[in-house]
């Protein structure tokens, strides 16, 4: 904190989040924060304990668990839950699939019935506000998006209809079955996190870091050859030294090639990135120019 | 490295696509994919050249019909800064966007075509950066490739822009010849233009000072959380949270808090990181208080002998952002800091006209995108100040009870 009374930009974002987390606490009955394992959500959850301290979190945390999980992140996940002291609610969609309230598509990806679960489990447990950790800067339709993202009894997206947002006066009304989706990091960028995984020292899932993997070459895409990712005829397997940029479903999120194996190598290379994020690693958004606003429209974060 | 905030507002005929396009490409925030996207829609439109509006208008009707219709927020940075643009649509139909992108903004960016001079449009988006009371306001005069870098041409506007501000309150404006599509300008000083002796735009973005633009002297804190561990470790702690609204906090101060009344003093001041020596806007803090007294969400920790007002009757600007129309004896809810009530408009002063500044006293109502000045009677007294002295205990948000729809912005005119 420097003597001209100015935050750095860290501090700023740190600052912003934090606010956000306390207003959503203060004017809900039931707020939950998405909890995955991955960066953003871990990002999260030590905003969420600053906000409170020396309080502990004041809600619980949910975990969309599409059964497609990489096994060094759910590990991850279930040790920082009972670290932290908070309680996971787990929403499974191989359970979903199973009792057959959704279908898997025929290429067996799990993203878009991700949705109806996630919906079902926010109903089940009558939550109404639940932090999600997008940023503006992942995608054409984030950039247009609240941080209050009002949501129907559907769970909808209306992007021409959203709430005005002025100063940091932030409009959390809703009737019965309606929900607020709260987006604390939303004017944070790659960098950003990475700068804050690094001030924070937070540990992450090995994953983000540079080890050797089997993968193979879809579309452009490195994927991990695994259980529900299995290549076809034609792609070929090899071991490259890859790091995951993002964590997601493992059937859809790629690694990149990256000798970054430490915190400051990550940076390094993020900032010298040319690619995005998604879409570098991510083969859902890759369908059409507006794929992310269609599946935000069904009630996707 | 600090963050800087600023709004710009114009159509895709002023250059202003363009121009962020460019600030974008060329601090490297523009990424291969993105602009592999952007060819890509470019050539399926059939346009001949790269259409660098599609790089910010993301959502499906935007790229059907061509214009922005909402805020979009994008993000660069240099050595010395971040910057958060909110990129709003500059047609009189979107004020509301304009309004809530300049609500936030310490600075911003207004775009003239230097062949056509200064528009009414021009003049709008200035009116309403001054009427938000963004610090600081920057006038790019585009094009200039156009009008074969003419001097006579840029002083002509700046007279003409110069002479309409003298009727606004503008705190801070430049004026800047440019050309987005040339690069003049823009990222470094253009040699077309000897004439000119000012920073390019981005040294002047990387430059501005905007520490001294918060209001370091009347201590506001909207107390906004109560933090009661409960647990055996923190029996009795008892923080009050919330994010400083103005001046500098210090543990030992004495302090009011509002609107009970009620004196002590500043016991510590703590943050999950350890407590700290001093706070200031916009930290995100928890303050202990030396005595036990009532304070819960919504009340307000200033000084003894710098107060601000504690009122039921509110004078204010009103941006209105409903299709349904203001009209005096409507019933709303009012959002103010952290605190919530009902209001009713008791009356509508005048409508203004936001592109002659002419005031409308016959106005019975106030439709979509209209500014006017109102008059509020609130169920709870609200502890707010002049917005132009503090846009955080200034600025407040009426929604409909309804409909749960934020219906209007509004900023207190003097608070007694």
């Amino acid at each position: 904190m420097s003597r001209n009374y100015q935050l750095t930009q860290l501090e700023t974002l740190e600052s912003e989040a934090i606010y956000i987390f306390r207003e959503v606490a203060a004017e809900f009955e039931r707020p939950v924060l998405l909890f995955s394992g991955g960066k953003d959500s871990i990002v999260m959850l030590r905003l969420a304990q600053k906000a409170f301290h020396p309080a502990r979190i004041p809600f619980s945390v949910m975990h969309v668990d599409t059964g497609h999980n990489f096994p060094e992140v759910l590990e991850f996940r279930d040790r920082r839950v009972a670290e932290v002291g908070v309680q996971l609610v787990v929403a499974s969609v191989q359970e979903a699939l199973d009792r057959g309230f959704v279908q898997a598509p025929p290429d067996g990806t799990r993203n878009r019935i991700q949705t109806p679960v996630l919906l079902e489990a926010l109903e089940k447990h009558q939550f109404t506000a639940v932090f999600g950790g997008a940023r503006r800067d992942e995608d054409k339709a984030r950039a247009k998006e609240r941080v209050y993202s009002f949501r129907d009894e559907f769970g909808q997206w209306d992007p021409k209809n959203q709430r005005p947002e002025l100063w940091n006066l932030y409009n959390g009304r809703i009737h019965l079955g309606e929900s607020i989706r709260v987006f604390p990091l939303s004017n944070w960028t790659e960098l950003d996190i990475w700068q804050y995984i690094e001030q924070e020292r937070l540990e992450l899932p090995s994953i983000y870091y540079a080890h050797e993997r089997t993968v193979f070459d879809r579309n452009g895409m490195l994927y991990a050859a695994n259980e529900y990712c299995v290549p076809k005829a034609g792609e070929e397997t090899f071991t490259a030294t890859v790091r995951y940029r993002t964590v997601g479903d493992a059937s859809l999120t790629a690694a990149v090639l990256s000798d970054a194996d430490t915190v400051a190598k990550v940076i390094d290379e993020v900032a010298s990135t040319r690619i995005t994020e998604r879409g570098a690693t991510r083969g859902d958004d890759k369908f059409s120019e507006a794929a992310m606003e269609d599946r935000k429209r069904e009630g996707y974060f | 490295m600090d963050i800087l905030r600023l709004a710009t507002a114009g159509s895709v005929d002023d250059g202003k696509s363009t121009l962020i396009g460019r600030l974008l490409y060329d601090t490297k925030s523009v990424f291969t994919d993105q602009i592999e996207s952007v060819e890509r829609a470019s050539r399926d439109r059939g346009d001949d050249y790269v259409n660098l509006a599609l790089l910010t208008d993301g959502l499906r009707a935007e790229r059907e019909q061509g214009i922005t219709i909402d805020v979009a927020y994008r993000y660069f940075a240099t050595p010395r800064r971040k910057f958060i643009v909110a990129d709003t649509p500059g047609h009189i139909q979107y004020t509301r966007n304009m309004v809530t992108g300049a609500s936030t903004a310490d600075l911003a960016l207004i775009l003239v075509d230097a062949r056509k001079g200064l528009l009414e449009q021009s003049r709008r988006h200035a009116f309403l950066a001054t009427l938000l009371h963004v610090p600081h306001l920057v006038l790019c005069v585009n094009k200039m490739d156009l009008v074969d870098y003419s001097e006579a041409v840029f002083e002509q506007i700046r007279a003409d822009f110069t002479q309409f501000a003298a009727k606004l309150d503008v705190g801070d404006l430049t004026v800047i010849p440019v050309s987005a599509l040339v690069g003049d300008n823009i990222v470094t000083r253009s040699t077309a233009m000897s004439w000119y002796e000012g920073p390019s735009l981005l040294h002047h973005l990387e430059n501005v000072h905007v520490a001294s633009d918060r209001n370091l002297i009347d201590v506001r804190f909207p107390v906004q959380y109560v933090i009661r561990p409960q647990s055996d470790l923190h029996r009795d702690y008892r923080g009050y949270a919330g994010q400083v609204a103005g001046g500098i906090l210090k543990p030992g101060d004495e302090v009011m808090v509002l609107p009970s009344g009620f004196t002590t003093t500043i016991r510590s001041i703590e943050t999950a990181d350890g407590p700290v020596e001093e706070a200031f806007p916009s930290m995100s803090v928890t303050i202990r208080l030396t005595d036990e007294i009532d304070v819960s969400r919504g009340d307000m920790i200033c000084r003894v002998n710098n107060a601000p007002a504690v009122t039921q009757d509110i004078d204010a600007m009103v941006c209105w952002m409903d299709d349904a129309p203001l009209r005096p004896g409507q019933k709303l809810a009012i959002k103010h800091t952290t605190r919530s009530a009902r209001a009713m408009v008791k009356d509508l002063h005048y409508r203004l006209d936001i592109n002659s500044l002419h005031r409308d006293m016959a106005a019975d109502h106030l439709g979509l995108n209209d500014i006017g000045r109102v008059r509020l009677r609130t169920t709870q007294p609200l502890l707010c100040d002049e917005y132009k002295r503090n846009r955080s205990t200034g600025g407040f948000v009426l929604i409909d009870e309804a409909t749960n729809r934020t219906v209007g912005a509004g900023m207190v005119n003097e608070a007694r």
